[in-house]
Order: structure tokens, then C-alpha cells, then sequence
């Protein structure tokens, strides 16, 4: 298998690869179409009998999509609480506009400590900021403690799925990369055996470091209580060994009232990983005598979020809890996996999200919002209601308006452009439609051999590489229409 | 009851047979078929491809043309999705609160055909016979947007002489997606490989569904293939009768 190392993805500076361009590259990858398919079919599967079992599912999904839209209405208020709830149980709260302020909060945190070591967890954010990288040229290693971002970072890869990160590889890849990275003679491919030595590794790291980081999956602004949800203990280890504890968050993370756990509890593990409740589910305040660390940092991060907020139809993209349902439910996503995404937020749910965090303009995720067939999978099984299809039909249209309107000559000269334009004059008038179809008729006949096209041009020969194409028929509909029925309503 | 027939410029231009096919069933069915002639394009491809100021025009065209009928028929799940689903959001970028008005109240005038056979007509059995053994894929507009559930498994299973059979995985995308078919024809291609195989595995003569912008791509790669499949509109299922 190639390695999938990404210099550069949509969240770094630089020029990153179209979806069309990394797709096909990972659609060529045997060994990925083997090991994807088999883990998001069976995942989904999972999910769908989970589901099934309650019969207030529906319901849930209308309270997540309702709490998260109350608190997307009033998220300078629920963040102003949540500051002051945080600060009354003895947690420092820092405010970052972006990647980069973070950044330097945490590594800052790092370093009035003396660490050279920090072990980490459950934090996507922190690869938005690439955070890892930051702290290396500050001197200080990241290690990250999620066995399957332990895997990512040890085979010097990204991450290609939000919840599994490691989806990708499968354990005999594994099993080669533990070999070569850990420095242990004999290891079989046996998931315990691999565990263990991931285990004693971690271990280690674990007890000597001074400073944990982790992610966040909700906050409460009224209790100020943050909270980790994990299927391994390792978040639990991070978040409560060492002396200190930094966690980032993005600002969209916010819930209202402890009370809305209730919901979100129920929602989050049985669309992500099936499970009918969390195996490690950490939750703190501040901080507490005698128990877990003494120091206690939250960062809230912006980084584009106030932005999408400002956009009444994608504004709902923050109401995502990073399930991952709408990525193992994704046809396209099955296929190409997540590194074609180019972006750390991948599948549906980051074609979306990562157009509008770094906002529209950028070639290589304006491609995103395309990596789509509409089909509505994500729609249907995400437990807050995102409706990911109009998103994405939104973000298209602002992605095309953006080349038609900012760039000028090359926008307007594209060819897709022109073609369209041209589409949109012949529809607007019934006469030039029924002379274009015409047209078509007589334009055709280059290209149609005994009943079909095997060939088209250009652009369009994406089209008959794998598909014949049905030539237009001597006679349209309403050509029909008029011969067989004219005088009654033409 | 008076109905108009919104054939789409797809079906107009590439399958004037599925919309002969609709008219049969629908006059058979005892209705009165409408053809406005001013009628075009839905806008679909325009909006969904992100030309959405440039699809504006089309929804008031379909609006001025369609809104004075009492129901409006197309044998298309996914234009008639754009109806009744996306021409809120386009009246909305248009900032026209009357355009806004006026397709409220057409879109739940607007019918694909097999929901409107079911469940606005609740006519199951349309007198059809076809001796072929069919399989039916279920586009994603007709099933995740307009909801159609079992209606066209209803309208096929009453056809006298057809052995249906059931596609596996039936609920998986064909890989279509408008222009997503060209944008990211890899992508499109391995996903309608995974079709072919279940619709070959159930050894049926005949595909159908309610589309043929999915079928045209399911069918191109079957006849890419010499499979022996074809692909036929759930329309052209309903109106064959022993007589022809």
C-alpha cells in the first residue's frame, strides 16, 4: 500500500490536490476499497440495528437538532456563561480567533511547565491548528494516546476518518507498523496482542508526562463541565494523570443545561460507533482537591466558526457532534476513502464543514461540496438533522458565484461556465429549446455508431469511459405531441 | 380531473417513449392529460451544479406555466424533487417573497408519477402485462426526498405475467449525480460497478425506475458491457397491455 502521508491538506497553507484528482488515486488502491468497504459496511449495519431499538429516535434527533439550534441562536450568551462556570471551579479560559492564537495559547501553557512531553487525545481541532507540528518546533512532542492516532501518528500518516482514524489499514498493516515503530521482536496480528504493545507503550508516556491536551465533545455552560467521550480509557488517562490538563475546544461544542446530556448521550454512541452506551465517558469541572489534575486550561477556538455561523443555510453544519454516521453511510466516502477529502474533516459531514472554515475561493476544497451525488444517506441517518444535501447545493452555488464574480475573466471563460450560460438562454425560451434539441439531433451523428455513442469529447468523455451513451431520437416528445394530439392545447 | 404533464427536458429530448408511456397510463386512469408547450427545464441541473441565479428564470417559468392546474405530473422523482424540495431555497437566493409564495403552493401540487398513481389516485393495478422478469432500483430523489416508500413496488407487483425480483442492496446510489457523473466520473463509475453487480445478480432481463437520468447510467453500463439487461421506465412497465 502507498504511503498517505499529506504534506498539505485544506487546513494548511499551500495549494492542496482537487477531490476529483485524490479519488481517483485512492479508488485505485486495492487493499483501501477492501478494507473501507468492509468496515463502514459493517458499521452501518450496526448502527441501523442500534437505531432500531428505540422508538423515541426520531424524537431525539428533533431535541439534538433543537438544543443545537437554540444554542447556535444564543452562542455569545451560552459562552459568556460557560466562561464564568469554568473560572468558579478553578479552570483558566483562554479565547482564540484562530489556529494559530491557539497554537501559541497551548504551547505557551506547555512551556510555563517545562514539558517536553504532552500526551494527547480526542482532539480533530487540534489537527485544524496542526497543533502537533507547532509544538515540535516549540520543542515539545505530542504524543497522541488514541490507539488508532497512535497508528496514524507512528506511520507518519493523517487521519483518515473522524471517529476511526485508522479505517484504512487493516491489523496485518498494523502489525508491520508496531514491528518497525516499537521496537518488539515478535508480535502477531491478534487485536490483543496488538493492544498490548500499544498499551505498554503508552503506559509509560502516560505517567511521566506533566502536561495532558485533549479534545472536547460537549461543554455545559451552566455547570462548565467538559466532557470526553471514548471506547478506550486512554482519554480518561490523559485527562486525569497528568498535573496538568489543556483541552481545546471549538466554540460550537457548547451545551445549554447538564440536563441535555440526557439527549446527546443517547444520540452520539449509537450513530457512531453502535454501541447502545459509551464505554469511557469522562466529564470535569474545573478543578478538584486531591483529585485528577490541578491545573486546568480551556481554550475556546473561533478559526472560521463565527462565519459559518453568519450563513443562515450552513449555519447548521455546527450542529455536528462528530459522529461519523453520514461518513460510513457515504457511497462516495466507501470508495475513496478519507484522505481524497484532503481535509481533516472528511466525508459529508467535512465537505461541508471545511469549504466554510477556510472559507470559499480556496481550488482545492471548493472541489469538496461537489464530492456528492445528493443521494440524502447523510441526511438520513445524522442525529442532529443536518440536511448535509442543502448544504452542499449551497455551497455550490457559492462557490460558483465566487468564479463568476472574483475572478474575473478566467471565471466567466471557463468552460463549464459557458456551457452552462448557453444551457440557461435555450431554456429560457420554448422556440430556442425545441431548435436546440434539433441541433443535438443533426450534431450527433459524428459520434453514433449502430444505436449508441462510445466516444464523447473533452470533458464529457468522463461520461463514455465506462457508459454508452443513448442517442437522441429522431423524434422529441413534444414533436410527438403535436403530430399525435395538436388542436387540443398547443 | 385535468392534469398537466411536466415531461422535463431529459425525458422531452432523450425518452420521448417514457412520455408517451405516462400519457397512456395517465388517460387509461381516466384523466385528462394536459401538455403545455412553454414548459422547459426544471432547473436542476443549473442549481444543483451551483448556476443557481442563472436556474432562477426556470422556476419562474415552471411557476407561470404550471400554476394554474390542479395536479402536475412528471416521470422523474428527482425533477420533481426540485420542485417540491429546492425551489424554496432558489425563491429565497431570488429574495422574492411572492415567488416564494407561489411555489408553496404549487410544489404540493406536484406529483412524480408513481406516488401519484398510489397515493393520490390510490390506483395499484393500472391494467398492465409484462412477461419479463424486472428488477426495480430505487432513485434516491424518489426515495430520500419525495418519500415514495413502496409505491412503485406496488405498481409493479400488480402487473400480470412480471416475475419481479428484488435488488439487493436496492437503497445504495447508482453513482449518477447530475453533472457529478462527469465531475468525478472515477468516483460515479465505482459506485455504478456495485449496482451492475447486484442488478446482474438477480438475474432480471429488465431494470426500471422512475428515473432515467439513473437508469441512462445504469443502462450505459450495461450495454458498455454486453449484459443483456435493459433498462426500462417504470412508465413504460405500467402502460404495456397484451395488446401492445
Amino acid at each position: 500500500m502507498t504511503p498517505k502521508t499529506r504534506a498539505s491538506d485544506a487546513f494548511s497553507e499551500g495549494k492542496t490536490p482537487h477531490f476529483e484528482e485524490s479519488a481517483r488515486e485512492s479508488l485505485a488502491d486495492t487493499q483501501l476499497r477492501r478494507n473501507l468497504g468492509k468496515a463502514t459496511q459493517s458499521i452501518r449495519r450496526r448502527r441501523s440495528s442500534a437505531v432500531a431499538e428505540m422508538p423515541d429516535w426520531e424524537e431525539l434527533r428533533e431535541a439534538g437538532y433543537a438544543l443545537k439550534k437554540r444554542v447556535m441562536r444564543h452562542l455569545d450568551e451560552y459562552l459568556l456563561r460557560l466562561e464564568e462556570s469554568v473560572t468558579r471551579a478553578g479552570g483558566h479560559v483562554h479565547w482564540a480567533r484562530d489556529g494559530e492564537e491557539a497554537n501559541r495559547i497551548i504551547a505557551g501553557i506547555a512551556k510555563s511547565h517545562d514539558a517536553r512531553e504532552v500526551v494527547k487525545v480526542k482532539s480533530i481541532a487540534s489537527d485544524e491548528t496542526k497543533l502537533n507540528e507547532h509544538l515540535e518546533r516549540e520543542g515539545i512532542r505530542a504524543f497522541e494516546t488514541d490507539l488508532a492516532e497512535l497508528i496514524i501518528q507512528l506511520a507518519d500518516e493523517t487521519s483518515s476518518h473522524i471517529l476511526v482514524p485508522a479505517i484504512h489499514k487493516n491489523r496485518s498493516e498494523i502489525r508491520e507498523l508496531f514491528l518497525r515503530e516499537l521496537a518488539v521482536e515478535e508480535l502477531s496480528d491478534d487485536p490483543p496482542d496488538l493492544t498490548n504493545v500499544a498499551r505498554l507503550y503508552l503506559r509509560e508516556k502516560f505517567l511521566k508526562a506533566k502536561v495532558g491536551f485533549s479534545g472536547a465533545n460537549f461543554a455545559v455552560a451552566e455547570t462548565g463541565t467538559v466532557c470526553v467521550v471514548e471506547s478506550e480509557g486512554n482519554g480518561r488517562m490523559c485527562t486525569t494523570l497528568p498535573p496538568v490538563l489543556v483541552t481545546l475546544m471549538g466554540i460550537e461544542k457548547i451545551i445549554p443545561t447538564w440536563r441535555d446530556y440526557e439527549v446527546f448521550m443517547q444520540l452520539l454512541p449509537r450513530s457512531s460507533t453502535a454501541e447502545r452506551m459509551n464505554p469511557y465517558t469522562t466529564f470535569w469541572s474545573g478543578v478538584s482537591e486531591g483529585d485528577g489534575p490541578e491545573e486546568f486550561h480551556l481554550v475556546l477556538m473561533d478559526n472560521g466558526r463565527t462565519d459559518v455561523l453568519a450563513d443562515e443555510i450552513g449555519r447548521q453544519t455546527l450542529n455536528c457532534i462528530r459522529c461519523s454516521a453520514c461518513l460510513n453511510v457515504c457511497p462516495v466516502y466507501e470508495r475513496t476513502g478519507g484522505h481524497a477529502y484532503n481535509s481533516v474533516y472528511p466525508g459529508p459531514i467535512g465537505a461541508i464543514l471545511t469549504p466554510q472554515l477556510v472559507g470559499i475561493g480556496r481550488p482545492g476544497s471548493d472541489t469538496l461540496p461537489y464530492a456528492s451525488t445528493l443521494c440524502g444517506a447523510c441526511y438520513e441517518v445524522c442525529p442532529v438533522k443536518i440536511n448535509i444535501p442543502e448544504v452542499l447545493i449551497h455551497l455550490r452555488g457559492k462557490v460558483v458565484r465566487h468564479k463568476q464574480d472574483k475572478e474575473g475573466f478566467k471565471g466567466r471563460l471557463d468552460p463549464e461556465n459557458v456551457a452552462m450560460q448557453a444551457m440557461a438562454k435555450t431554456f429560457s425560451n420554448p422556440k430556442l429549446y425545441e431548435n436546440a434539441q434539433k441541433a443535438a439531433r443533426v450534431g450527433q451523428w459524428p459520434l453514433s455508431r449502430s444505436g449508441a455513442i462510445h466516444r464523447l469529447p473533452g470533458r464529457l468523455a468522463g461520461w463514455t469511459d465506462a457508459r454508452d451513451l443513448k442517442p437522441i431520437p429522431e423524434q422529441s416528445f413534444r414533436e410527438w405531441w403535436r403530430s399525435n394530439r395538436d388542436g387540443r392545447n398547443s | 380531473m385535468r392534469v398537466a404533464l411536466f415531461i422535463t427536458c431529459f425525458n422531452d429530448t432523450l425518452f420521448p417513449e417514457t412520455g408517451r408511456a405516462t400519457v397512456e397510463v395517465l388517460e387509461r386512469m381516466g384523466l385528462e392529460v394536459d401538455f403545455p408547450f412553454e414548459q422547459t427545464c426544471c432547473g436542476q441541473m443549473h442549481f444543483n451544479t451551483g448556476y443557481q441565479r442563472e436556474a432562477i428564470p426556470l422556476v419562474r417559468r415552471f411557476v407561470r406555466v404550471f400554476k394554474d392546474y390542479e395536479a402536475v405530473v412528471a416521470p422523474s422523482g428527482s425533477c420533481v424533487g426540485m420542485v417540491r424540495e429546492l425551489y424554496q431555497m432558489a425563491a429565497g437566493l431570488a429574495n422574492d417573497e411572492q415567488l416564494l409564495h407561489e411555489v408553496e403552493e404549487l410544489s404540493t401540487r406536484v406529483f412524480e408519477l408513481s406516488e401519484f398513481l398510489v397515493k393520490k389516485l390510490r390506483v395499484t393495478d393500472v391494467g398492465a402485462y409484462y412477461p419479463h422478469r424486472v428488477t426495480y432500483h430505487p432513485t434516491c430523489h424518489s426515495l430520500r426526498m419525495l418519500k415514495v416508500g413502496d409505491a412503485p413496488l406496488e405498481l409493479l407487483r400488480a402487473v400480470r405475467g412480471i416475475d419481479f425480483v428484488e435488488l439487493p442492496e436496492a437503497r445504495e446510489c447508482c453513482g449518477f449525480g447530475g453533472t457529478f457523473a462527469i465531475k468525478n466520473a472515477d468516483t460515479s463509475i465505482a459506485m455504478l460497478g456495485d449496482k451492475l453487480r447486484h442488478v446482474l445478480e438477480t438475474e432480471a432481463e429488465v431494470c426500471t425506475a422512475g428515473d432515467n437520468s439513473c437508469l441512462m447510467h445504469i443502462g450505459g453500463g450495461l450495454k458498455r458491457q454486453r449484459a443483456g439487461v435493459a433498462t426500462v421506465h417504470l412508465a413504460q412497465i405500467l402502460a404495456s397491455t397484451e395488446e401492445r
